[in-house]
C-alpha cells in the first residue's frame, strides 16, 4: 500500500515500506483479533493482545519480505521481536504495581500503622510491631555494616596492596553471592552456641542482614573512592597533610554523595529480605523493642506470616498481607528515589 | 624513592633524596598516631570480612555434621539417610533455576538490546531505570503476586497445554488445579533475575567499540546484521557471566518459591502437575520454624550444600569476567 502512495516513485524510496506501515498493520491486526474473539464470544484482553502481537509479527515480516527482500525483512522481524520482548518485561512490573496498589489500599489506614497484632483474631489490627521491628533491625544492621563496609573499601582503595587485598576483594565477591537464607542459617549457627537451641533474637536478624549488606557497601564505596582524582590526593600530600587526614578531609568529602547513595541502596536491598529473618528473628504478634530479647517481627515476615497462616477470617489476613507488601514497596521505592536524588544533587561536578 | 646513587648514613629513607647534603641527620618519616590508628582500623575491617566468611563456613559445617550421621527416624519423609533426603531438593533447586534461566536470558538480551540500540536515545536511560525497578521489589511481594495473580492467570493455559500437548513428556498430565507448579515458580524467578541480567548485558553492549558498529553499518549491514556481527560477539562473555550471576540468584531465592510452589519430595521433570520437586532454600524456609533436634542440623546441612552450589556458580562467572578483562583489548 505504501508504494502506490507516491505518484512519482523515487529511486531511493522504491522497494521500501512507508514509515507508517507498521502502525497500519498494528491497527489492522488488532481489529482482526478483536473481531475473532468477539465472534468466539470470549473477550479476553490478554488473549487479544497476544494474538495481535503474533499476527503483527507475521504480517509485517511477510510484507517486508515481498517488498524489501529477505535481509530487510529479517531486520524488521527482529526489531518487532525486540520491542515485544521489552513490552513483555514491563508486564510483570505493571501487574505487580497494580495488584499491590488495589489489594493493599483496603487496609492502608491509620489502624495499620498504629496497632500491633496482639490479641487480634479477625479484622483490625496492624503492623506497628512489624514496622518497629524492621526499623530496629535495619538500624542495627546499618550500625554494624556501614563502618565495616566503608573502612574495608578505604583499605582496598587507599592502603591495600598485595595478597591480602586480593583475598579480601575475592571474598567480598563470594559474600555477594551468599544466598540470603544461608546468611540466616549462619546467624542461627552462631547464636545457638551462646543461647542454646531454638534461639530467636532480633539482633540475629541484624547479623544475618549484615552478611548480605557489607559486600554491597564495599562494592559501591570502592567504586566511588576510585572516582576521586589522584591529583586531589597528591595536592594534599604536597601540602604536608598526613595520609589519614587526606583520606578523612579530602577523599571522603569528595565522594560522600556517592557513598551515601550506595548505603541507601544497600539498605533498600536488605530491608525487603524475608528468609533470614524467618530463620533467626521468628514471628511474634506483640511489640518488642529489645533486639537482644525474644522474637521480633519485621515487615517482610509479617507479610509472609499473614499469608501463610491465615486465621478464621482469611480475608482480613490476606488484606493485611497486601497492605504490608504495599508499605514495603513504598519504603523501598522511597529509599531508591532519595538515593538517586542525593546522587544527582550532591555529586561533585567533575567536568568543568 | 629508592636512593641508589648516594645512600644516606642511616637506612631510613630521607624525604628529599635529591639533596642529601642538607640534613646532617635525615628527617625521620613521621609516624603519626592518627595514621597508625586509621590504617589499622581499615585493615581490621578488611580482616573482619575474612573472619566473617571463615566463621560462616566453620559454623555451618559444625552445625551440619550431625546431619550426615542422622538416624532414619529423624529425617522427614521416606528418605533413609541425609543424601537421599537432600537429592530431590538439589534437583529441584537446579531445575527451577534452569527453567528461570531459559525464560529470562533470551528476554533479557532482547530487552538490553532494545535499551541500548533500538530505543530513542533520550528515553534509553529512563527505560533502563524502569527495568531496574523490577529488582527493587522485595521477594516476598513477588511471592504474593505469584500465588495471587500469576498462578490463577496461567492455570487455564496449563490446562490447555496438558489437553492438547500432553504427548510432550514435559507437559504430561494431570494438570495442577491451582497453577502452583514448578513452571510458575520458574516464571516468577525469571522475572526476579531479569533485571540483573539486563543491566549487566546493557553495560556490555554499551561498551561495544563504536567503530565496529559503524564499520558494519557502512558496509551496508542492516541494524540486526550489525548487532549479530559486532555487538553480540563482543558481548558474549559478558552475557554468559551475567546469566551465571542470575543463575546464582535464582538458586538461592527463597520466598517466592516457598510461597508459590506446592511441594513434595520427588524428582520429576514434569512442569504442570501438582507434584513438584521442592528447592533447598524453600524447604528450609518452610520447615525451619518447626524443626528441632537433628532436624535443624539436617536443614543447616542442606543450606551448606546450597552455599557450595551457588559458590561454584558465582566462581565460574567471576572467572569468565576476569578472563574477558584480560583479552578484551580495552586496556
Amino acid at each position: 500500500m505504501a508504494i502506490t502512495q507516491a505518484p512519482i516513485t523515487s529511486a531511493l524510496k522504491a522497494g521500501k515500506l512507508h514509515r507508517f506501515t507498521p502502525l497500519y498493520i498494528i491497527l489492522g491486526t488488532l481489529a482482526v483479533a478483536t473481531a475473532v474473539f468477539a465472534i468466539l464470544g470470549a473477550v479476553n484482553v490478554a488473549g487479544i493482545l497476544i494474538v495481535t502481537a503474533v499476527l503483527f509479527v507475521v504480517t509485517y515480516w511477510l510484507l517486508s519480505l515481498f517488498v524489501e527482500g529477505s535481509r530487510k525483512a529479517k531486520d524488521r522481524l527482529m526489531t518487532s521481536l525486540v520491542v515485544i520482548a521489552f513490552l513483555i518485561a514491563l508486564v510483570p512490573l505493571i501487574s505487580v504495581a497494580i495488584t499491590t496498589l488495589t489489594n493493599g489500599a483496603a487496609r492502608f489506614d491509620v489502624d495499620f500503622f498504629t496497632m500491633s497484632m496482639r490479641n487480634i483474631v479477625g479484622e483490625g489490627g496492624g503492623a506497628l510491631h512489624a514496622i518497629t521491628g524492621t526499623l530496629l533491625i535495619t538500624l542495627a544492621t546499618s550500625i554494624i555494616s556501614v563502618p565495616i563496609g566503608i573502612l574495608t573499601a578505604i583499605y582496598l582503595v587507599e592502603y591495600g596492596r598485595g595478597k591480602l587485598a586480593r583475598w579480601i576483594t575475592f571474598l567480598v565477591d563470594v559474600m555477594t553471592g551468599i544466598p540470603s537464607i544461608v546468611a540466616g542459617l549462619f546467624a542461627y549457627a552462631l547464636l545457638v552456641i551462646f543461647f542454646g537451641e531454638g534461639v530467636r533474637l532480633g539482633i540475629g536478624g541484624a547479623i544475618a542482614l549484615s552478611v548480605l549488606m557489607i559486600p554491597v557497601i564495599v562494592r559501591s564505596t570502592e567504586e566511588m573512592l576510585k572516582l576521586v582524582p589522584n591529583e586531589l590526593r597528591e595536592a594534599s600530600y604536597a601540602l604536608g597533610v598526613p595520609k589519614y587526614l587526606t583520606i578523612l578531609k579530602v577523599v571522603l568529602p569528595t565522594s560522600l554523595a556517592g557513598i551515601v547513595t550506595g548505603v541507601m541502596l544497600s539498605v533498600a536491598r536488605v530491608i525487603g529480605e524475608t528468609a533470614p529473618l524467618l530463620i533467626i528473628a521468628g514471628y511474634t504478634q506483640s511489640m518488642n523493642y529489645n533486639l537482644f530479647d525474644g522474637r521480633m517481627m519485621a515487615l517482610p515476615t509479617f507479610v509472609y506470616n499473614s499469608y501463610a497462616q491465615q486465621g478464621s477470617d482469611a480475608q482480613a489476613y490476606i488484606d493485611r498481607a497486601w497492605t504490608g507488601a504495599l508499605s514495603l514497596i513504598l519504603i523501598v521505592m522511597a529509599l531508591n528515589l532519595i538515593a538517586r536524588l542525593i546522587a544527582n544533587i550532591f555529586s561533585p561536578k567533575l567536568g568543568r | 624513592m629508592t636512593t641508589t646513587a648516594q645512600p644516606p648514613a642511616t637506612p631510613v629513607q630521607p624525604v628529599s633524596p635529591g639533596k642529601p647534603e642538607v640534613p646532617a641527620v635525615p628527617p625521620k618519616v613521621v609516624q603519626r598516631p592518627g595514621d597508625r590508628i586509621f590504617s589499622g582500623s581499615t585493615l581490621a575491617a578488611g580482616i573482619l570480612i575474612l573472619v566473617t566468611l571463615a566463621a560462616v563456613a566453620i559454623f555451618l559445617v559444625a552445625q551440619s555434621l550431625p546431619a550426615f550421621t542422622a538416624d532414619e527416624s529423624d529425617i522427614k519423609g521416606d528418605a533413609t539417610n541425609f543424601l537421599s533426603y537432600v537429592w530431590p531438593l538439589v534437583f529441584g533447586t537446579v531445575w527451577a533455576a534452569f527453567i528461570a534461566l531459559v525464560i529470562a536470558v533470551p528476554l533479557a538480551i532482547m530487552v538490553a538490546l532494545f535499551i541500548t540500540h533500538y530505543a530513542p536515545r533520550r528515553l534509553a536511560q529512563s527505560l533502563g531505570y524502569v527495568i531496574d525497578l523490577l529488582a527493587a521489589v522485595p521477594s516476598v511481594v513477588y511471592g504474593l503476586w505469584g500465588i495471587g495473580v500469576l498462578a490463577p492467570a496461567v492455570q487455564p493455559v496449563y490446562s490447555w497445554l496438558v489437553e492438547n500437548m500432553g504427548w510432550f513428556p514435559l507437559f504430561a498430565g494431570p494438570v495442577s488445579g491451582t497453577g502452583r507448579t514448578i513452571l510458575t515458580v520458574g516464571i516468577v524467578l525469571a522475572v526476579m533475575i531479569l533485571p540483573i541480567i539486563t543491566s549487566l548485558s546493557r553495560e556490555i553492549f554499551l561498551q561495544t567499540p563504536k567503530l565496529h558498529e559503524e564499520a558494519a553499518l557502512a558496509l551496508g549491514a542492516t541494524r540486526w546484521e550489525m548487532i549479530t556481527i559486532a555487538v553480540l560477539p563482543f558481548g558474549r562473555p559478558g552475557i554468559v557471566s551475567a546469566s551465571m550471576l542470575g543463575l546464582g540468584r535464582a538458586l538461592g531465592e527463597t520466598m517466592a518459591v516457598a510461597m508459590v510452589l506446592s511441594p513434595s519430595l520427588i524428582v520429576s521433570l514434569v512442569l504442570l502437575q501438582s507434584q513438584n520437586p521442592n528447592t533447598i532454600a524453600a524447604n528450609i524456609a518452610l520447615n525451619f520454624p518447626e524443626a528441632h533436634g537433628v532436624g535443624v542440623n539436617i536443614l543447616i546441612a542442606s543450606g551448606l550444600i546450597l552455599f557450595v552450589i551457588t559458590f561454584v556458580v558465582n566462581f565460574i562467572s567471576r572467572a569468565i569476567v576476569d578472563r574477558r578483562k584480560a583479552f578484551s583489548g580495552a586496556n
